[in-house]
């Protein structure tokens, strides 16, 4: 056995044997639950390791086969299905809570189905499960593909994937059984916490190593986009989840921070949760899957090197908008609000670069289908990157704040962007993985993207709707000086609104399926590539 | 030796200002210069280059 094997062998042994043991002396049964998960992830881990060792039977992986690089696509392939197996997990789980919101009795009288757990469970569902898994899958496929080398490491890139989503199963499971630290986007109790951190130290090695390795003498910038994700999540999960337990065989535990503070902390890491996972993680498969899609460089390197620095620096300071009015100091609210008006210069940059690459190209959108979703997906940035920068405005934002308008904004960056971004990506990539020509079927495609974007439409033109009324409804006074409106009047007025936006979740759930269907055709009954030997034999003339 | 709130909060907001806008000059002026171009034509091709 190689070090490698042997390490990851005994780290997992000792892991087993400590959750064997918090499992028999756990303090709560939800504790004692995910300590069982935990052994059995562990064991099945070692039982992998072994099996693998015996299979290679003492041969290693070649670095080259005839002359090219032999990319390490198995954890790729695995984390592509288990973002689609995720997204349409995580859309179901949405749709749920909005009929919730439209019919309340839909909550089935349950713990576990109310709304205050099933939407932690949506809102990591699609963001960290299938956002998080799309992030995995292409960015090692980029980091090999552009560094032209394969990734290091025997068990490594497999315990990124497979620890990455047993971290989810864990979450996931916490939610609904009631477990959580009550901080937005970043629910998981402490052990999660701690098993996350340990699986994103071994992803940014696998990372960092492959740079190390690369053939290319430049890192391609989607690659800096990567690792600016990578980075920066790190250090916003480490400080914001800073967390002391009560015991180490329960599940509960105390945030270091307090008041204001964790507040600010919290915010901190929640928009740049948005601007460092959902936006530069993405914005790195736009600098690779629209050029490769469209078959053209990128508009302008020199502007995406601009876009890239004037991004990460303005976005991290951006968290106080958040938090408008509030106890917050002045200073802290007016600072947020300025550097997330900053930011429309790069996000509008990043998005003329993405869609200028298409320039003398126009006419794939009406014929690819596939290089539309890409396109439209950085069409939906600019317009969220827009429309964020004015909601962080404190004029507008004392309307906007803890109104549907926000969820409206989310969802046209989150479906819009982000989950077009990353239907493109997978349409492209599992096709490339699999060794196929193209997707089983165009035609599923061009369904997928219209039954989708009418979702969309449907999803945030009834929520800006539903959300301005609301807010103006709440500061609505009679000429006596007395609110105009009672809560709940508010809320009935929003009925036929909350009906509409699941009605669009509900097509953009059936676009998933479609393309589901349609990259499981892929996989079993796609057209296979071409091999290269094919044309070099072409008869000379 | 004790500094006061403000003290400090003029401290940070102007080294913060000068160092945000040297660091930006620096950038742009990395990615425009003119010998760094052809680097960067081969960068823009990385993605499109069949191996």
């Amino acid at each position: 056995m190689s070090l490698e094997e042997t390490a990851y062998a005994v780290f997992l042994g000792l892991l087993f044997l400590y959750c064997v043991l918090a499992a028999g002396k756990a303090l709560d049964p939800v504790f004692a639950f995910h300590a069982t998960i935990g052994a059995i992830a562990s064991a099945a881990g070692i039982f992998l390791i072994v099996r693998s060792f015996i299979d290679r039977d003492g041969r290693a992986e070649p670095e080259e086969i005839n002359g090219k690089p032999n990319y390490n696509l198995g954890p790729v392939k695995f984390a592509s299905i288990a973002a689609m197996f995720w997204g349409i997990a995580g859309f179901t789980v949405g749709i749920w809570i909005a009929l919730e919101l439209a019919y309340p009795a839909l909550n089935l009288g349950l713990p576990w189905t109310t709304f205050g757990r099933l939407r932690p469970l949506h809102t990591s569902a699609v963001i960290f499960a299938f956002g998080g898994n799309v992030l995995l899958a292409t960015s090692f496929y980029v980091v090999q593909r552009t560094s032209r080398a394969r990734m290091p490491g025997l068990v490594t890139p497999w315990f990124v994937i497979l620890g990455y989503n047993v971290f989810i199963v864990i979450a996931g499971t916490g939610y609904l059984l009631g477990v959580g630290q009550g901080k937005e986007y970043a629910e998981p109790e402490w052990y999660a916490d701690l098993w996350l951190t340990i699986v994103w130290v071994a992803y940014l090695l696998v990372f960092l190593a492959t740079l190390w390795k690369r053939k290319e003498p430049h890192i391609y910038v989607a690659n800096w986009f990567y690792l600016a994700f990578i980075v920066t999540i790190a250090m916003l999960h480490l400080v914001n989840n800073a967390a002391v337990p009560v015991s180490i065989f329960g599940s509960k535990s105390y945030v270091v921070w307090s008041g204001v503070q964790d507040a600010m902390v919290q915010w901190w890491y929640g928009h740049n949760a948005v601007g460092f996972f959902l936006t530069a993680g993405f914005l790195a498969i736009m600098y690779y899957f629209v050029p490769k899609r469209a078959n053209r460089p990128v508009y302008s390197y020199r502007l995406s090197i601009i876009h890239f620095w004037a991004l990460i620096f303005l976005y991290i300071w951006a968290g106080p908008h958040h938090l408008h009015y509030t106890a917050l100091p002045e200073w802290a609210s007016t600072l947020g609000m300025v550097f997330s008006v900053m930011l429309w210069m790069p996000s509008w940059g990043g998005m003329i670069n993405g869609l200028m690459t298409l320039s003398g190209a126009w006419d794939k959108l009406r014929t690819d289908p596939v290089l539309r979703l890409l396109v439209v997906s950085v069409a939906f940035y600019g317009m969220s990157t827009f429309e964020g920068p004015l909601m962080s405005v404190k004029a507008v934002n004392s309307l906007s704040h803890y109104t549907d308008w926000t969820i409206g904004h989310v969802h046209s960056g989150a479906l819009g962007w982000v989950g077009y971004v990353s239907f493109g990506a997978l349409y492209c990539l599992v096709p490339w993985v699999y060794g196929k020509r193209d997707v089983y079927s165009l035609k599923l495609v061009d369904w997928h993207f219209w039954i989708s974007t009418l979702g969309i439409v449907l999803y945030i033109t009834s929520m800006w709707v539903s959300g301005i009324m609301q807010g103006l409804m709440w500061r609505a006074y009679t000429e006596l000086g007395f609110l105009q409106y009672s809560f709940v009047e508010t809320v009935e007025a929003m009925h036929p609104y909350y009906v509409i936006r699941a009605l669009g979740g509900i097509l953009f759930l059936t676009g998933a399926v479609i393309m589901a269907v349609n990259l499981y055709l892929t996989i079993r009954h796609g057209e296979a590539e071409k091999p290269a030997a094919d044309v070099a034999l072409a008869p000379a003339e | 030796m004790d500094f006061s709130y403000e003290q400090v909060a003029a401290f940070a907001q102007q080294s913060g200002l000068l160092y945000f806008f040297l660091i930006f000059s620096a950038i742009c002026v990395y990615a425009l210069w003119p010998k760094n171009k052809a680097k960067f034509d081969h960068a823009a091709q990385i993605p499109l280059e069949e191996d």
